[in-house]
């Protein structure tokens, strides 16, 4: 694996100036540490993909089908006969380069292929000299080229580094959505056989075993059993969890991160927590152990095939409506693709709080409720019983999840149980333009978080970071919270990188340290087992691993 | 020649070629073909070829509901949402209606637009920071461009209706308000070709905008500030007889087309050229002013979670079953006291 | 499963998109909005054929005028594009050069291209003849919808003045 540079070796080299040659002229650059992994033929043979066989990136031979040409030409005249965004996303693109410097990609590469606007020309260019008269006629000079391997290569490197966050989407004066050119491309990809081995392996084995980390069913009991434990060492409050249990009236489903791996397992803490707090009758589901949706990286169908078991789940156990953890993705496929994809959904019932009585009127049809939601009623309904000062160690500010800002607009719910869990003041927002709708992404999203690709990671989370670094100077910020399970997974790695005073952490993590219960023992330490303040020296945990 | 050169060159090229051809063919007595048969062509090109983009855009139908949300979404009653968010993040129609009459009228989107850049910071430990502040200039750009251009448009109804429709009039007299110079100057074509120029400057001397600027996107600007030049040549400095244009015009639009004498070529030009425009409108990126009103980021109401979007292509997938699951760790789950369908 | 048809071309088959238009209401609608905007100015004439303005020359000055006079200070095809522009070059001469202490001074003086000497006054040589602003002057200008401002005080001011007298 490539030595990652350190930030003051990075930043110096970042220069937005593009290079003298034509952009059809310059060719990628795959230096270790900038580009994902291929798939390896195993995971691909696991969910039916085409063509799997091992490959090389830094090989000349990418080892592509004889037709690879001709099933990519199929593969997009395919997709614009089902997508109109693609269609229209390719037709009238003006080029005004309003979203160039608001992708965190090429803020942090400066690679100018890395604004939108060039990254979508990649796949364009092909359009116009395969589908569009004038550029069969005119080529180059009409923004057309040929599809070569070198193409392909190109797609490969760009189309993966977009982490389908949609910021150029917000700015674009036609909404012009890379994400979906993204999507669409990758999907392109796939069908000659060339997926990344990150992404590609979570879905095999979500696919197969129920969630991204591949923990079969008696593996994701041990790990919430064993966070249950923890909630009953630190708080003395026991937090018993059911599995597949018929006939609970919600269905409980959050991303794999949240029991995998520090810091979302504070969050799985809290989460139980809240639920013991007001009686929840709930179960989890080995089966549809996974909210997250890597599918929905490579394809549209794998996305599908991947959210089928939420549905399947919630059917089988007869739960009455789903509660979803904090998940940026697995929102964004819930919200936008879910109730499409398998609806209506009559065997649920419209999601009704049982503690507070609220109707979500707004979950009427895909029966799904935010966790955040769920908590923010709760707040609301005064049926929480909070003490703030057992977060006054925690001075936050909040990273808006791009899939929750600009899929589907939950912003002001977990602001406001911030507001409720933390003592007034430990609140602070960054700069005005890098949250809510315009927040940046955390730069390793949509199945890019992989290893070997660190140091593009490290670039792609530059924006976010700063923005992070500049609330930690000026307000003495020590914490980073987010609604997102990936943020969860990457951030800590990136602030690690940038800003290693700030850790990351969840919201319902900060609800948890906050709940108060009858019986439960004196509280000295958070869920991390820190020092409350006045409890002897707030003593900063060992950064944790990812 | 490299890229930019060449796109740019080939595309003033083409604006120059196209000046000649209608100076020449007007010299070489071809009045009638610049005059009659090429307005009509362009017409009908600009109409048959807009709707039939559009049907070709709506042949592909929109699977899923994707719009992008810019503000607080409807969810709890009682969480406050002011105007913009409304909007920004529509939940019915009449807001979804709002939110695209304001990115049609007002260029919403761009009017967010920020200039984000790298400034050096010895405070950082990296030496650097990201500063990001509102930039205005494009959208201040495009908005007088685009009103510009429309309020010229609409003042020439004068040249196609008789009587003259009285908001044309109202319109001439507001934009001549000024009474600056006789005759005097509308302040649209001022703006017109002061907005085409800074869009024009503004591509070519950003380096990124250069660099993604293909022949396509500056032909139009150039084709532009040619037609908004002739006109002003013509209006202020070499006058044509504009008796005769409204004649012609009207010739035009009551289908009786006529074609007086003593046009001047300079006319000519600037008529070809608003021809031009018209007919290459359809196949360019012009197409932008319908397509962004069948943009799936935009013209969606962010209701997904209650009213459920229906994919007409929508099929079965094979995803793993629970049965098929069971099968699979039956005996680990049984072990693990996780319930089961069938016990053995 | 290597029986499942997926998406990727080569095992299979999906639904096909059907052949028509989807959102047809809303893209035709939009689409009629869009051909009655750009065909008002066939809407506004249909049916009707423009005649184009005659401007009337029959005036007691034109017509008691020797045939061989009866000419404009300039040639009329020329007079119909510029004589906006040279009524203003006269205004220019007369009321922004210093000569002008005497009507007859050289900002007042117009010769023609057959050598002829004209007084530069719209009041006094081109009403002289065009008496008739409603059937001369107002033709053009009502036709192509100019408005222009010379008539607000040379027509009235110089009724007002020959009241008075």
């Amino acid at each position: 694996m490539a030595k990652t540079p350190t930030p003051a070796e990075l930043l110096p080299g970042l220069s937005y100036k593009p290079p003298e040659k034509g952009w059809m002229d310059v060719k990628p650059d795959f230096r270790p540490g900038t580009y994902c992994n291929p798939a390896s033929p195993k995971w691909m043979d696991w969910i039916s993909y085409p063509y799997a066989q091992p490959r090389s990136i830094p090989d000349d031979n990418w080892g592509l089908p004889q037709d690879w040409k001709e099933i990519v030409l199929q593969g997009m005249e395919d997709r614009l006969e089902r997508f109109r965004s693609l269609k229209v996303f390719f037709d009238i693109c003006v080029r005004c380069g309003a979203c160039a410097d608001k992708c965190h990609f090429f803020l942090g590469t400066g690679d100018p292929k890395n604004m939108p606007v060039l990254r979508a020309e990649l796949l364009r260019s092909v359009y116009r000299r395969y589908f569009k008269t004038i550029g069969r006629a005119l080529g180059e000079i009409a923004g057309a080229r040929d599809l070569t391997e070198d193409v392909i290569k190109e797609w490969f490197f760009y189309l993966y580094q977009c982490t389908i966050c949609r910021r150029c989407s917000l700015f674009c004066p036609y909404g012009i959505d890379m994400a979906e050119m993204t999507l669409l491309g990758r999907e392109l990809l796939a069908s000659v056989g060339l997926n990344i081995d990150w992404a590609m392996a979570s879905v095999a084995q979500c696919y197969d075993k129920g969630s991204h980390i591949g923990a079969p069913p008696q593996a994701f009991k041990d790990m919430i059993d064993f966070l249950a434990e923890e909630n009953e060492r630190i708080t003395g409050i026991t937090t018993p969890v059911s599995y597949n249990r018929k006939g609970a009236e919600v269905l409980f489903v959050m991303p794999s991160g949240d029991y995998f791996a520090d810091p979302g397992t504070f969050t799985m803490m809290g989460y139980l927590l809240l639920f013991e707090h007001i009686g929840l009758d709930y179960t989890l589901s080995t089966y549809a152990a996974e909210g997250g949706n890597f599918g929905w990286f490579i394809s549209h169908e794998m996305g599908k095939r991947l959210n089928a078991k939420i549905y399947a789940e919630a059917k089988r156990l007869g739960v009455k409506w789903i509660l979803g953890g904090e998940c940026g993705h697995m929102w964004r496929v819930c919200n936008q693709y879910m109730s499409t994809w398998w609806g209506p959904v009559d065997f649920l019932e419209k999601p009704v709080s049982p503690i507070t009585g609220t109707r979500f009127e707004n979950a009427a049809v895909h029966k799904m409720v935010h966790i955040s939601e769920f908590t923010a009623d709760l707040i609301h309904h005064g049926k929480l019983n909070l003490d703030p000062q057992r977060n006054a160690h925690i001075k936050l500010t909040f990273h808006d999840s791009c899939n929750t800002a600009r899929g589907m607009g939950i912003l002001e719910e977990p602001r406001y149980i911030i507001n409720n869990v933390l003592p007034e003041g430990n609140f602070v927002e960054m700069p005005p333009n890098t949250i809510r709708e315009k927040a940046f992404c955390c730069g390793s999203s949509s199945g890019i978080n992989a290893n070997e690709n660190m140091e593009l990671r490290m670039q792609g989370g530059f924006p976010r970071a700063n923005a992070v670094r500049f609330v930690a100077d000026k307000y003495g910020v020590n914490h980073l919270g987010c609604i997102c399970a990936l943020d969860r997974a990457t951030l800590p790695t990136l602030l690690q990188y940038w800003v290693p005073e700030v850790e990351v952490t969840g919201i319902t993590e900060l609800v948890g340290n906050a709940l108060i219960f009858p019986d439960e023992m004196e509280r000295t330490t958070d869920l991390r087992d820190r020092d409350l303040v006045g409890f002897g020296e707030a003593e900063e945990a060992g950064e944790e691993e990812e | 020649m490299d890229f930019f050169k060449r796109h740019f060159f080939v595309a003033l090229s083409a604006v120059l070629g196209l000046i000649i051809i209608a100076y020449v063919g007007v010299q070489g007595n071809l009045q009638l073909l610049f005059g009659v048969v090429v307005p009509y062509l362009a017409a009908l090109i600009f109409v048959e070829g807009l709707i039939y983009r559009v049907i070709q855009w709506a042949r592909s139908p929109v699977p899923f509901r994707i719009p992008t949300t810019g503000g607080q979404g409807r969810t709890l009653p009682w969480i406050k949402r002011d105007l913009g968010e409304k909007l920004d993040n529509p939940a019915d129609t009449p807001h979804l209606i709002g939110r695209m009459a304001l990115e049609v009228f007002a260029f919403r989107s761009l009017f967010r637009n920020l200039r984000t850049e790298l400034v050096k910071d010895p405070d950082n430990p990296e030496g650097a920071r990201l500063i990001h502040w509102s930039y205005k200039w494009l959208w201040i750009g495009a908005i007088a461009f685009h009103y510009a251009f429309l309020v010229v448009i609409l003042r020439h109804l004068r040249f196609f209706t008789e009587p003259t429709m009285g908001f044309v009039l109202m319109l001439d007299h507001v934009d001549g308000f000024f009474q600056f110079f006789t005759p005097a100057v509308y302040l649209s074509g001022v703006v017109l070709v002061a907005a085409v120029g800074y869009l024009l400057f503004r591509r070519i001397t950003n380096p990124a905008v250069r660099y993604i600027s293909l022949a396509a996107d500056y032909f139009p600007l150039l084709l532009i500030l040619g037609i908004g030049l002739t006109g002003i040549l013509m209006r202020y400095f070499f006058k044509t007889d504009i008796v005769a244009v409204k004649e012609l015009a009207i010739g035009l639009a009551t289908l009786h087309p006529k074609l007086p004498a003593n046009l001047s070529a300079l006319f000519y030009v600037h008529l070809f050229l608003v021809c031009v425009l018209f007919a290459y409108f359809p196949f360019s990126k012009l197409m932008h002013a319908p397509g962004v009103f069948m943009s799936p980021t935009r013209n969606l109401t962010c209701n997904n979670r209650w009213v459920m979007h229906v994919n007409p292509w929508n099929y079965p997938v094979k995803f793993h079953s629970y049965a098929e699951y069971e099968d699979k760790f039956r005996d680990a789950m049984i072990e693990a006291g996780i319930p089961v369908e069938k016990e053995q | 499963m290597a029986d499942y048809k997926n998406e990727f071309g080569f095992f299979a088959e999906r639904p096909k998109v059907e052949k028509k238009l989807f959102d047809r209401n809303k893209v035709i609608a939009g689409l009629v909005i869009f051909l009655v905007m750009i065909t008002i100015p066939l809407w506004q004439n249909l049916g009707k054929t423009v005649a184009a303005p005659v401007p009337n020359l029959d005036t007691p000055v034109i017509q008691k005028l020797a045939e061989k006079d009866k000419k404009c200070v300039m040639p009329k095809e020329w007079m119909r594009a510029n004589h906006m522009q040279m009524l203003v070059d006269w205004r220019d001469n007369v009321v922004r050069t210093k000569e002008q202490q005497v009507t007859t001074s050289r900002g007042r003086e117009f010769v023609a291209p057959d050598g002829k000497q004209y007084l530069a006054s719209l009041t006094n040589t081109c009403f002289e003849c065009h008496s008739n602003k409603a059937q001369f002057c107002d033709q053009c200008h009502n036709y192509v919808a100019v408005a222009p401002n010379c008539f607000g005080c040379h027509l009235e001011t110089g009724k007002k003045l020959a009241e008075a007298k």
